[in-house]
């Protein structure tokens, strides 16, 4: 019978106080791995939908706000700008490119977008099948829309009043699907994309329907605008300018408080684990004293009894870490299936945080030390002397 | 066989054990006696390199036990001398069979399951090999902990206090079971106690 097998048969032969020591460590790393996961696929996605846009243009209010209801599509917008001010405000050598987005209504919790072609060339999109809409009333799809509705070139849908599923339908005014986006890993997998003038012709019977949009895309040619523009469009105009990069980095501080707060909390949990784990090695060792000098009367070399001991406690480390990671990536995978089912954030347990590597060495490294302290004992106990006290 | 010359042990500022000189040939049973606290056991543990003496050396089998470094101690232990102890007998969350396996382990040998089961059979306990040691009873770990002691073919095999904690019958039967099995193996046996009921069931004593 080899070292790591006994070790095996010890802890068998406590499953209870075993089964506690794991899960407890499990516990610690599922959370840190679920935080991990979540954070990094959270900070990912908002790096990735907040990189094609400088600045946004919108109606005065929340930036925050702002730049999750045009950028993240997450939100509901400030309000609504003219098209001839907002146009106005971008008239300038300083900037590349400006996108309008036009947002009012949504085709089953996915938001249609009244824009141009510019706003496929922001993220890259490509389309995969069929044409971009040259008609009013032609929408393409997001290759998300299409796989979770299995639309086709030229099915209908109709969008509903509001960002939410519940709005009333415009049933009137049903959209042809004229083409299909390639996936881009981006928020307009998940976005119906017309013309502004088809959203405008959909809310042409509505009182507020005016030739105004949502808000304004804006590419920089220089980085010169960063520092010229938002201040002269929030000084100068009716309007309010945001930056998608500082208000993401600010949402991501927000929800960095919480994350912190839970991550000590796993922590603590992890180092209860550690103690529990050190005393029930040092009471197993008492326990087992008689053994271990059996053990050297039959030859046991000292550093064996010391990777015994170890062993043991290594055993237990792996199975909390191994366990406590399934439950990090079950939990997360849980998540995304849930805000998948909500339209919303795709988050998926099946991908490695980059921490992750980090935190399942250094719970080894710092469990491993942990039952150094036993194992030492271990090396110096003296059969000698326990089998003359006998 | 076994060669002890000016063997002195001292603990806490005082000499425990005291034997200047004694010899046993090869294949012979000899008693260690002496009461409680009188150094039987700590004979035994230097002759098994458990313990170093503080003066003398003890050559078994022509090797200088108490000259060896510590490794090379150990392993001559698991090679040559099989140990059977008073209540320390057995690990008991594994089997029998893998308690035997253990010992043949860690004498370097690979383990033998046919040695296992001769041993066993022996012994009249080939059915308890797959039983968990801790659930077996006391008379039945007794001839579990010879069978360990034996199942490596050591040239000596230490005893202590093999019968002070059984029964008139019992002690017989234990007794009998370690002389048999020491002369199957054509090994010496070391028996210490201080139990007077198995003095006369041996030749040569050494008094402590």
């Amino acid at each position: 019978m080899r070292i790591a097998r006994l070790a095996f048969a010890y802890l068998a032969s406590r499953p209870l106080l075993t089964a506690l020591n794991a899960s407890m460590l499990a516990l610690g790393v599922a959370t840190i791995a679920f935080l991990l996961l979540v954070t990094h696929q959270a900070e990912e996605r908002l790096t990735r939908d907040a990189k094609p846009v400088d600045l946004v243009i919108g109606a005065k209010g929340s930036p925050v706000q702002l730049i999750l209801s045009t950028v993240f599509h997450a939100d509901i917008p400030t309000g609504n700008i003219g098209v001839e001010e907002a146009r106005a405000a971008v008239a300038n050598p300083m900037v590349a490119s400006a996108t309008p987005v036009a947002l009012g209504d949504s085709f089953r919790g996915h938001r249609i977008v009244g824009t141009d072609a510019s706003f496929l060339d922001l993220y890259g999109a490509k389309l995969a099948r069929g044409a971009l809409f040259a008609d009013e009333m032609q929408a393409v799809i997001g290759s998300e829309v299409a796989r979770r509705h299995g639309l086709a070139v030229g099915a209908t849908i109709t969008g509903s009043h509001g960002l939410a599923q519940a709005g009333p339908a415009h049933d009137e005014h049903p959209y042809v699907v004229s083409g299909l986006l390639a996936p881009t890993g981006t928020v307009i997998d998940r976005l119906v994309v017309t013309s502004v003038e088809s959203v405008w012709h959909v809310h042409e019977h509505h009182p507020a329907a005016r030739p105004e949009i949502t808000a304004l895309l804006v590419r920089y040619s220089t980085p010169l605008a960063a520092a010229m523009l938002p201040r002269s469009i929030n000084a100068t105009t009716a309007m309010q300018a945001a930056s998608p990069a500082y208000e993401s980095a600010r949402l991501l501080d927000l929800i960095g408080v919480g994350v912190d707060t839970l991550q000590w909390f796993a922590i603590v949990l992890m180092a209860s684990a550690a103690l529990s784990l050190f005393i029930a090695l040092t009471s197993a060792l008492q326990e087992r004293r008689y053994d271990l000098a059996l053990l050297r009367t039959l030859g046991a070399s000292p550093a064996s009894l010391a990777a015994l001991t170890l062993a043991e406690g290594v055993t237990l480390l792996v199975t909390g870490v191994i366990l406590g990671l399934a439950l990090g990536h079950g939990a997360a995978h849980a998540l995304g299936l849930r805000l998948a089912g909500a339209g919303s954030w795709p988050i998926t347990g099946l991908t490695w945080a980059p921490g992750e590597a980090v935190l399942a060495v250094a719970v080894l490294a710092i469990g491993a030390l942990t039952c150094l302290v036993p194992a030492i004992q271990a090396y110096f106990s003296d059969p000698a002397s326990l089998l003359a006290k006998r | 066989m076994l060669e002890i010359r000016g063997l002195r042990h001292d603990y806490a500022g005082r000499t425990v054990l005291s034997v200047p000189a004694w010899e046993v040939a090869h294949g012979d049973a000899c008693l260690v006696l002496g009461p409680s606290g009188s150094g039987k056991t700590t004979l035994l543990n230097v002759i098994a390199g458990l313990a170093t003496p503080t003066a003398g050396s003890v050559r078994v089998a022509g090797e200088e036990v108490t000259r060896l470094p510590p490794a090379q101690r150990d392993a001559f232990r698991a090679r040559r001398i099989g140990l059977v102890l008073q209540t320390l007998h057995l690990i008991g969350v594994v089997s029998v069979r893998e308690n035997l396996r253990l010992a043949q382990r860690l004498a370097g040998r690979q383990v033998d399951d046919a040695r296992i089961d001769e041993v066993l059979a022996g012994l009249g306990i080939a059915k308890l090999a797959g039983a968990r040691a801790g659930e077996i009873s006391v008379g039945e770990a007794q001839r579990v902990a010879v069978a360990r002691a034996v199942v490596n073919r050591p040239s000596l095999i230490l005893a202590d206090e093999p019968t002070s904690a059984l029964d008139d019958a019992n002690c017989a039967k234990a007794l009998a079971l370690l002389l048999e099995h020491a002369a199957a193996c054509g090994a010496t046996l070391l028996v210490a106690t201080h139990d007077n009921r198995i003095r006369e069931r041996f030749a040569r004593r050494l008094e402590l």
